[in-house]
């Protein structure tokens, strides 16, 4: 790793700006937070992933002071935020519904944090001005939010929720009303803003697509419980639990007994026995999966060499994508292994069909040992 | 030609029940007072044919108009009632305003129950419940009583026949006029709107003034036009409620009507208010449109 990433998590020296430290939130009988605690580092692009319920927005609103841990403690900058109202802090929210305030103009609109603070008149019109370039949108400044399209409206709330220079801001789901399009564009200006302006995000998202392309560190969550916290790479690479795996783009699980090898292991299912190299110890005949990914799994006519795992199976289905097409390959056991290859020769000239016998392999190091 | 229908109906509706009513109650406006049935001169006779028509249309006058200028009970009523009416509009949203926002800051599954207790008194017909302010309200009223019992006055207060009591009678009669539209604003109220405002900086009370009033805005101009426009020139609460020193044009227009017989000024006042009554009236149609633009 080269001294210029970006990477102050992997650095005990550095001081997190945000601190969860076994905070605990219920509703009544409902825990909506279970025991989390989490360190986020200034200028990090944090994302929050999950399912719905899971909560992750729960999380983000007790950062915003809408709601009080029931246990633990959350401090930013150092400062414990017990009893603090959310226009007291340093942190400005984007809603998921954009809250825009309908009976005023989008400069209003962004000024209206700033006339709170008490900026001189002046110093506010500047800061408005730059806001609005900031989110081009110069040609709309006098419109009045029900004027505007969804990715309009999207912008006026991201420069609203920044106009105050807040040490950290929080994004609810801010993409989730935008078309897929608009959304991929809308990720990149994301990222470039948060580099202008050096804020802290910290945003949510059932998208985990969004999350893996916006943020350095994501965490998923669920059910109120933190599974795994990481780079999107290490996450997508290394998941820690089958949830996480299964949760982080398409996966094949396939569960079977251990036999431990050195630095590896030997996996005996009901189709085969296959190795997989791993860093884990594991018990012997303990209950293990291995998780691969589709795209790292070869299919073949003829029986592969050289290769320690290999299975036969038959076409079931076939899922083309244009770029890429998704083999279903159904083994003896019943088990469904998917196979990804990338669409080099026309579809014409496609060597597999469905009901075609074919032999699935994939190398050691492909998969990742889960003992669940 | 059914889309001509269509479209026919309620103008023909208008015609029949407003233009034709309101050409008879001009005409009589414009005619003399006359002891006969009706009593009211000239009356079209079509038997003396075109030079009946003539005669007819040369009699009419303005006079009772002139008459309405010179007489100063009558612009002192208009006044009055006026007056009374934009008190009462004031009084009906200071008192209907806490209410409408209790409402939808209630449990939702409280709603339906508390819109329901607005609406109950319509049950009851209208005469009934302003007689049973009289009961409240009189010397030996439940209200004297109970003030006297918990000894806050040692006499009864006059309290019926009092400005006082037609005020109370006619915020209590509105009072639902200004809740429901004020209710249904704020119930649309996205309450992400007033966190995003404490999120910029406002306090509690801070968001109130600046998000939720201006947002309830157009509830509060069509409740209060809903209060202003009825009340101008209601006639039963001043008549049961207040005394001989309330007056209003509504009171004024029955005794000319009725008591004096003379329907050709009673219908000179009916006309004036009515030029009155188009003012807020157009205001009020424009206060709807606005909100329907915003909301479109």
């Amino acid at each position: 790793m080269s001294v210029e990433d970006f990477a102050p998590w992997d650095d005990p020296q550095a001081t997190p700006l945000i601190r969860f430290e076994n905070v605990t939130k219920r509703f009544g009988d409902f825990t909506a937070i279970d025991n989390i605690s989490i360190d986020i580092f200034e200028k990090e692009f944090f994302a929050l992933l999950g399912p719905s319920g899971c909560g992750k927005t729960t999380l983000m609103r007790l950062l915003g002071g809408f709601e009080t841990p029931t246990e633990g403690r959350i401090t930013i900058a150092g400062q414990d935020m017990v009893g603090i109202p959310p226009n007291k802090r340093a942190v400005n929210m984007m809603f998921q519904s954009y809250a825009l305030f309908p009976h005023l103009s989008v400069a209003d609109n962004i000024a209206f944090g700033l006339k709170r603070s008490g900026m001189p008149k002046d110093q506010i019109a500047a800061r408005v001005e730059e806001m609005i370039k900031l989110v081009r949108l110069d040609r709309y400044a006098k419109r009045k939010p029900h004027q505007l399209s969804g990715g309009q409206k999207q912008r006026v709330a991201l420069a609203r929720s920044l106009a105050k220079a807040p040490k950290l801001l929080l994004l609810d789901e801010p993409l989730g009303a935008l078309d897929k399009k608009l959304r991929t564009d809308t990720q990149f200006e994301l990222m470039d803003i948060q580099e202008k302006t050096g804020t802290t995000f910290v945003i949510v998202t059932h998208d985990q697509e969004e999350a893996m392309t916006v943020a350095s560190r994501v965490a998923v969550m669920d059910e109120g419980v933190m599974k795994q916290v990481d780079t999107p790479a290490q996450i997508y690479e290394m998941p820690n639990s089958a949830y996480v795996a299964d949760f982080i783009g398409d996966v094949n699980l396939i569960e079977g007994k251990a036999q431990p090898m050195k630095g590896a292991v030997k996996i005996v299912t009901a189709d085969t026995t296959m190795k997989a190299e791993t860093d884990n110890s594991f018990a012997k005949d303990q209950k293990v999966t291995l998780a691969v990914r589709p795209e790292k799994v070869s299919i073949s006519a003829k029986k592969p060499t050289k290769v320690n795992n290999a299975v036969q199976g038959k076409i079931l289905d076939i899922a083309y994508l244009g770029n890429l097409s998704t083999y279903h390959v159904e083994l003896a056991s019943g088990q469904i292994i998917k196979a990804q290859a990338a669409n080099q020769r026309r579809l014409s000239r496609r060597g597999f069909t469905w009901e075609d016998s074919v032999w699935l392999s994939w190398t050691d190091t492909a998969g990742v040992v889960l003992a669940e | 030609m059914r889309k001509f229908a269509l479209i026919g109906t309620p103008y023909l509706w208008l015609f029949l029940f407003f233009l034709v009513p309101f050409g008879i109650v001009m005409k009589i406006a414009l005619s003399d007072i006359a002891l006969s049935i009706p009593p009211y001169d000239p009356k079209l006779d079509m038997s003396a044919g075109w030079q009946g028509i003539k005669d007819f249309f040369v009699a009419l006058d303005f006079e009772n108009f002139v008459w309405l200028t010179g007489d100063d009970l009558y612009w002192k009523a208009y006044l009055s009632s006026l007056k009374i009416a934009l008190i009462s509009t004031v009084l009906a949203l200071i008192v209907g305003f806490p209410i409408a926002y209790a409402m939808a800051n209630s449990a939702p599954h409280w709603r339906p129950t508390l819109m329901m207790l607005i609406i109950l008194p319509f049950w009851t017909s209208f005469l009934i419940r302003v007689y049973a302010w009289i009961g409240i309200l009189s010397k030996e009223g439940y209200l004297n009583q109970f003030l006297l019992a918990t000894g806050l006055i040692s006499e009864p207060l006059q309290m019926l026949n009092t400005q006082f009591a037609v005020y109370v009678g006619i915020v209590y009669t509105y009072l639902p006029f200004m809740v429901l539209p004020i209710y249904a604003t704020l119930e649309r109220l996205d309450e992400s709107l007033l966190e995003a405002a404490e999120d910029l900086g406002c306090t509690r009370i801070q968001a109130f003034w600046l998000v939720t009033i201006p947002l309830a805005k157009p509830g509060m101009i069509a409740g209060c036009f809903l209060v202003f426009i009825p009340v101008i020139g209601e006639f039963v609460i001043p008549s049961l409620l207040g005394g001989s020193d309330t007056l209003m044009i509504g009171k004024v227009l029955w005794e000319e009507f009725f008591s004096n017989r003379d329907w050709p000024v009673a219908s000179a006042v009916a006309i004036i208010l009515l030029l009155i009554l188009i003012i807020p009236i157009v205001l009020f149609q424009r206060n709807e449109q606005k909100q329907r633009e915003l909301e479109g």
